[in-house]
């Protein structure tokens, strides 16, 4: 069994809500007290059946104000995979919360309402997903009962959806007629839609094969934490710990330790104290080099067929976050995995139209949810990886050094 | 061609954010109930860091309604795994601050605890708190980050919630705030069994069937303990049970159940019908937001 994380983008007006409510519903993933709960506040309002929509109700905030307030995580099974699932607000307000749950994921379902068609906020979501490079899309086209399960309507919205992707980076597109409501071609086939002949919404989720996305072919270590028992027996033991973000490590590989550019071999492999021959991309290892040297958090352990940039400088496209807006100039610190250097936005090359694309002149401060190509200056030199070769090695975030949030996504250009 | 197992998965993710915590901590603690989830932590945290020794100490909130058998269980796990225990006693804060205990017939000291919590953080100064949370368990919980940043109240604020992106974890923090870490907030109660399984780890018997003594009331499974107020006419019934969550003898549920070993409980969680929390929480039946409350207030 294996494990797919997904997005769904979508206002609570598109039926997100109901969408998710849905798919836990039909795979059986909706426990007895839950839905008594919802039986319960659900006569309360005066309504005959179950609103699946208040499955993911969250918040009391939230319920008194009616809206999605953050990413809130869903999970569940089928005999095939283990589902993780991010629920994003769809408010304009909240492009924060939809890249925070998008960079986890290896695949979105954007929302589209039958009877709207393409929306400012679809768009927006689809630039959100090329940006981030998600791997797999679904456009799911909801409300189909609403205009009589219409071919035509479909169609029209596949056609200008896919005329409007084309200027995007978005690679695998999946358009699937669906109606979460009544439930038709979320899990079960619909009989109100014989024209349409593919998969059903989670049979393409599980289907979606995400292994093809793990990269194997360049090794990428970064040093997390060292392990040294300083015990009798394991006097010597230097360990470093960490996760391999790409590629595979083997026992004698002949690596590169960077920024260093020290050379050395890998003695051993271990996970939880027993060796492995080889280690693979999210696996957390501890490698043990044959040369006493000098390795510390951050540093990365590569090879020379493959070595990232080293540079005390980057182009990044970055959102930001905070309230404050960011200022020409500011210093910060950029976190990039289990590195943090003090870092300084030294120019604003341009501001990108969230909604079109379009590339405008920003005016000295980057507001909370606009998004700008910067130039990122750095303390010390950076290890990193261009985001569309890399994702992995290709972000960071940046924290404000006075308060500690995080007030940046990061991505390298 | 590779192909991660979903656990493998998981259990690296966890490993992670766990030698992570060590990394960006000075002084963290792992917060220890006694309970399977934060038995697993346990399990997670020893192999993060073999050949190693786990750097955290464990600390436990007595409310001084406990299990025996949970009792004897944390102290044979610290023994094994050689770690060091803090053990922060709910019945000195009462007395230290003079607290009114909950009454009825099942007095909890749930809520008391976060009293207790508060002050062992402070007195060891510790500056993260790992704990056995899962976000499925419960709605206030879904919306957590795995870094979740308390004021020096020990104050949980949902609607400023550091934005978590990729796998980045930002524990910076100042003085008097600390983190609360939930390593395995991606884990269901299934995953949590089918690890179980799959590592064979140990569990206090009470997670598997045994007969009881209990009290039926409100439709749940109260083991009969000093704590509680039996009145003549209660209902005591003798019953095969077990434990989904062990808490202390006050705020956890028996399920009827037959399930011997971790493989039944498997095959039982897959044709039950009610949730975790739901089946065994006294706590969080008294509102509709308890846990939300709880959580904004300093609780785990």
């Amino acid at each position: 069994m294996n494990l797919l994380r997904f997005i769904t983008a979508g206002s609570v007006d598109d039926g997100k809500s109901t969408l998710i409510g849905r798919l836990l519903y039909d795979t059986q993933n909706i426990h007895h007290d839950q839905l008594e709960v919802l039986r319960k506040k659900h006569q309360g309002n005066g309504h005959a059946d179950v609103d699946l929509a208040l499955l993911t109700d969250g918040l009391r905030d939230e319920r008194e104000q009616g809206i999605t307030i953050d990413v809130a995580y869903r999970y569940f099974s089928t005999e095939n995979r283990k589902y993780i699932l991010a629920d994003a607000p769809g408010h304009i307000q909240y492009t924060r919360n939809m890249i925070t749950g998008a960079s986890h994921v290896d695949l979105i379902i954007i929302l589209i309402d039958a009877r709207n068609g393409i929306t400012e906020q679809t768009r927006r979501h689809s630039i959100i997903a090329s940006m981030l490079r998600i791997p797999h899309l679904i456009v799911a086209v909801n409300k189909m009962d609403l205009v009589d399960y219409s071919e035509t309507v479909f169609n029209e919205i596949k056609q200008a959806y896919d005329a409007f992707a084309r200027q995007l980076e978005l690679k695998d597109i999946t358009y699937v007629p669906v109606s979460a409501l009544k439930g038709d071609n979320i899990v079960n086939k619909s009989e109100r839609m014989p024209w349409y002949k593919e998969n059903t919404l989670l049979q393409y989720l599980e289907q979606v094969k995400v292994e093809d996305d793990f990269d194997l072919d360049t090794p990428r270590f970064q040093v997390q934490y060292i392990i040294r028992p300083q015990s009798d027996e394991l006097h010597d033991y230097r360990g470093y710990a960490g996760v391999i973000s790409s590629g595979v490590f083997r026992t004698h590989d002949e690596v590169l330790v960077l920024p260093h550019h020290i050379t050395t071999r890998i003695q051993s492999i271990e996970i939880a104290g027993k060796q492995v021959p080889e280690a693979y991309p999210q696996q957390s290892v501890t490698i043990l080099t044959t040369d006493d040297i000098d390795i510390s958090r951050g540093d990365w352990i590569v090879k020379k067929e493959a070595v990232p940039q080293i540079e005390k400088h980057a182009s990044a496209t970055i959102c930001w976050l905070d309230d404050k807006p960011l200022r020409s100039g500011q210093k910060l610190l950029i976190q990039h995995g289990t590195k943090r250097v003090r870092a300084a936005v030294s120019a604003f090359h341009y501001k990108i139209d969230i909604n079109n694309l379009s590339r405008t002149t920003p005016e000295g401060e980057l507001k909370k949810n606009e998004i700008a190509s910067v130039e990122l200056r750095f303390a010390t030199p950076l290890v990193f990886d261009r985001y569309k070769e890399r994702k992995k090695t290709g972000a960071a975030i940046l924290i404000d050094e006075n308060t500690n949030n995080t007030v940046a996504s990061v991505i390298f250009e | 061609m590779y192909k991660p197992d979903f656990l493998d998965l998981l259990e690296s993710e966890s490993i992670y954010i766990l030698r992570e915590t060590a990394a960006q901590f000075e002084r963290p603690a792992l917060l220890f109930s006694g309970g399977k989830d934060s038995i697993t932590l346990v399990h997670l945290a020893v192999k993060a860091f073999a050949p190693g020794k786990v750097p955290f100490k464990l600390v436990h909130i007595d409310t001084g309604h406990n299990f025996p058998e949970a009792m004897a269980f944390r102290d044979e796990l610290v023994k094994r795994y050689h770690l060091e225990l803090i053990v922060g006693y709910v019945e000195n804060t009462i007395k230290e601050k003079g607290l009114k205990e909950q009454g009825g017939k099942i007095p909890s000291r749930n809520w008391l605890q976060t009293y207790t919590l508060l002050d062992v953080i402070e007195q060891n100064e510790f500056d993260a708190c790992i704990g056995g949370g899962r976000r499925d368990e419960e709605k206030a919980r879904a919306k957590e980050r795995i870094f979740s940043v308390r004021n020096e109240f020990g104050e949980w604020d949902p609607k400023l919630q550091r934005p978590e992106l990729w796998n980045i974890l930002n524990g910076k923090i100042h003085k008097g705030e600390n983190v609360r870490v939930f390593p395995i907030s991606n884990w269901t109660e299934l995953d949590v069994w089918q690890y179980i399984k799959r590592e064979q780890i140990e569990l206090p018997a009470l997670y598997y069937a045994h007969e009881r003594d209990l009290l039926v009331y409100q439709n749940q499974l109260i083991a009969v303990s000093p704590f509680i107020r039996i009145d003549e006419h209660d209902k005591i019934v003798r019953k095969r049970v077990r434990y989904r969550t062990v808490g202390d003898m006050t705020c956890t549920a028996a399920v009827e159940s037959e399930a011997q070993t971790p493989d039944d409980v498997i095959q039982e969680i897959l044709t039950t019908r009610i949730s975790e929390r739901g089946a065994t929480r006294i706590d969080d039946k008294q509102t509709e937001a308890a846990m939300e409350d709880r959580k904004k207030a300093g609780y785990f």
